[in-house]
């Protein structure tokens, strides 16, 4: 008798030496694929149940393998196994807002209680869901399980919904929706490595880069961290006093403000954020972990330029946060 | 007797040279216009297929998929020149990690086996 495989509501039966991907092929499912031998990574899955073989995560990033996603033309189960599409696996939950604040003149602190625990990794997104029916997705900026709250960091956008709704009418007490998790931006280091790691970003960029650095020393990590974040005024950066208070209180850990139309001499660096990014890029280019967070033309061009400056590939973590439609 | 993918040695092999390989394209001012609109990380994986290929390693490519995936590309004006720069780019990466010239070579081949394919004629 064959292995069950469980996907959306049906069971299907795998055939001997039959991937997922083929089993659901053969059930007529539309799943997107390609090159059906492991290298393509167009049919990645994620398991919510049962074992993955280890042939079916080769090549993955450590997070990829964490958040159990998985080849499916490379998953020959051993057992049974229940299976989603990567971006569907996450989980409404109900949460009630618990505080929100000013971080700066136009970036506010969402602070968030879920109902029931809501299984996230510092520097995922989430979407929001407001009683408008408004969704729109954030990072999670810090650690929901510790903190038993999600904090959001918000931007205020000039007839933005959700943001608009959050700065309007919003009270503590009112229900929103949490759907998620996703991404893979966030700290990862089961074998307790000191690779290096730099977090940059603009704007709340800041969000997830703040969450995982906290997670990482949280976590006692042992390479240097380095966290950037650029904005484009002096008042546009915020948690200054938080960040230098982490900078003083941990050794491996450095905060560096950089504010493109800034002025010398002031306790932030004046300048281009992805230039000092670059410059900031320790020796151990090989094992250095790059995360990238915030307006888009910033991450995608600063990704590229690293990789060309000898990061290796699998190591860079891009979050671009897309404007909403 | 082993393999060219064997040889080479499969599937680590391509992940070795994704990176050597795409960062010489990326820095080639005669090709990178091609990729300025793209995804790095679903470039890498498209790379990764084509050097599967290339190593003579497992894969699904047709000449159709060939076709439809590098029409755009023609029509920017993709030719011979360009698939000479990736095989060179190619030859290059493999001698930097040690490859034999034989195997290079045959490397070379099976790439340029795919070049009217990839061209549209």
């Amino acid at each position: 008798m064959g292995n069950q495989l469980n996907y959306k509501d049906n069971c299907y039966t795998l055939a001997d030496n039959e991937s997922v991907l083929d089993c659901l092929l053969r059930e007529q499912l539309s799943v997107p694929h390609s090159c059906k031998s492991g290298v393509c990574q167009s049919c990645i899955m994620q398991a919510t149940d049962g074992e993955i073989p280890e042939k079916a995560q080769v090549g993955l990033k450590p997070t990829f393998k964490q958040r159990k996603l998985f080849l499916a033309c490379q998953c020959f189960p051993s057992g049974d196994i229940t299976v989603a599409n990567a971006d569907d696996a996450g989980i409404d939950v109900k949460a009630q807002v618990k505080e929100i604040s000013q971080l700066n003149h136009n970036v506010i602190k969402v602070s968030l209680e879920p109902s029931e625990p809501f299984e996230c990794e510092p520097g995922q997104y989430l979407t929001l869901i407001n009683p408008e029916e408004a969704a729109r997705s954030y990072s999670i900026a810090n650690n929901p399980e510790k903190d038993g709250v999600i904090e959001l960091h918000i931007r205020l956008l000039e007839n933005g919904l959700m943001s608009g709704w959050l700065k309007n009418i919003a009270k503590a007490g009112d229900e929103v929706i949490l759907r998620g998790p996703a991404g893979n931006c966030f700290y990862s280091n089961d074998e307790g490595d000191d690779f290096p790691i730099i977090l940059s970003g603009t704007g709340t960029g800041l969000a997830p880069l703040y969450g995982i650095a906290h997670e990482a020393i949280a976590k006692g990590h042992k390479g240097e961290i380095k966290l950037l974040h650029g904005a484009l005024k002096e008042d546009d950066l915020y948690l200054i006093e938080a960040l230098q208070q982490l900078d003083k209180d941990n050794q491996n850990f450095t905060y560096t403000p950089c504010v493109l139309n800034g002025e010398e001499g002031k306790f932030y660096q004046t300048g281009d954020i992805q230039e000092i990014t670059i410059a900031s890029i320790p020796d151990d280019k090989k094992n250095t972990r790059l995360f990238l967070c915030g307006a888009p033309e910033m991450v995608n061009s600063l990704k590229t330029k690293a990789f060309l400056g000898g990061l290796s590939s699998k190591n860079i973590y891009v979050d671009a946060f897309l404007p909403s439609k | 007797m082993a393999t060219l993918y064997e040889r080479l040695g499969g599937q680590p092999a391509v992940e070795a040279a994704v990176d050597i390989f795409y960062r010489k394209m990326l820095a080639d001012e005669r090709v990178n216009y091609f990729f300025d609109n793209t995804d790095m990380d679903a470039q890498i994986a498209k790379q990764k297929g084509f050097l599967t290929m290339a190593f003579g390693g497992p894969n699904n490519y047709t000449g159709k998929s060939m076709r439809e995936g590098h029409k755009h590309l023609v029509e920017k004006g993709l030719n011979d020149t360009h698939v000479d720069i990736v095989i060179e780019h190619l030859g290059g990466t493999l001698k930097e990690l040690g490859v034999a010239d034989s195997d290079i070579a045959e490397v070379a081949a099976i790439a340029n086996g795919a070049r009217d394919d990839v061209l549209n004629r």
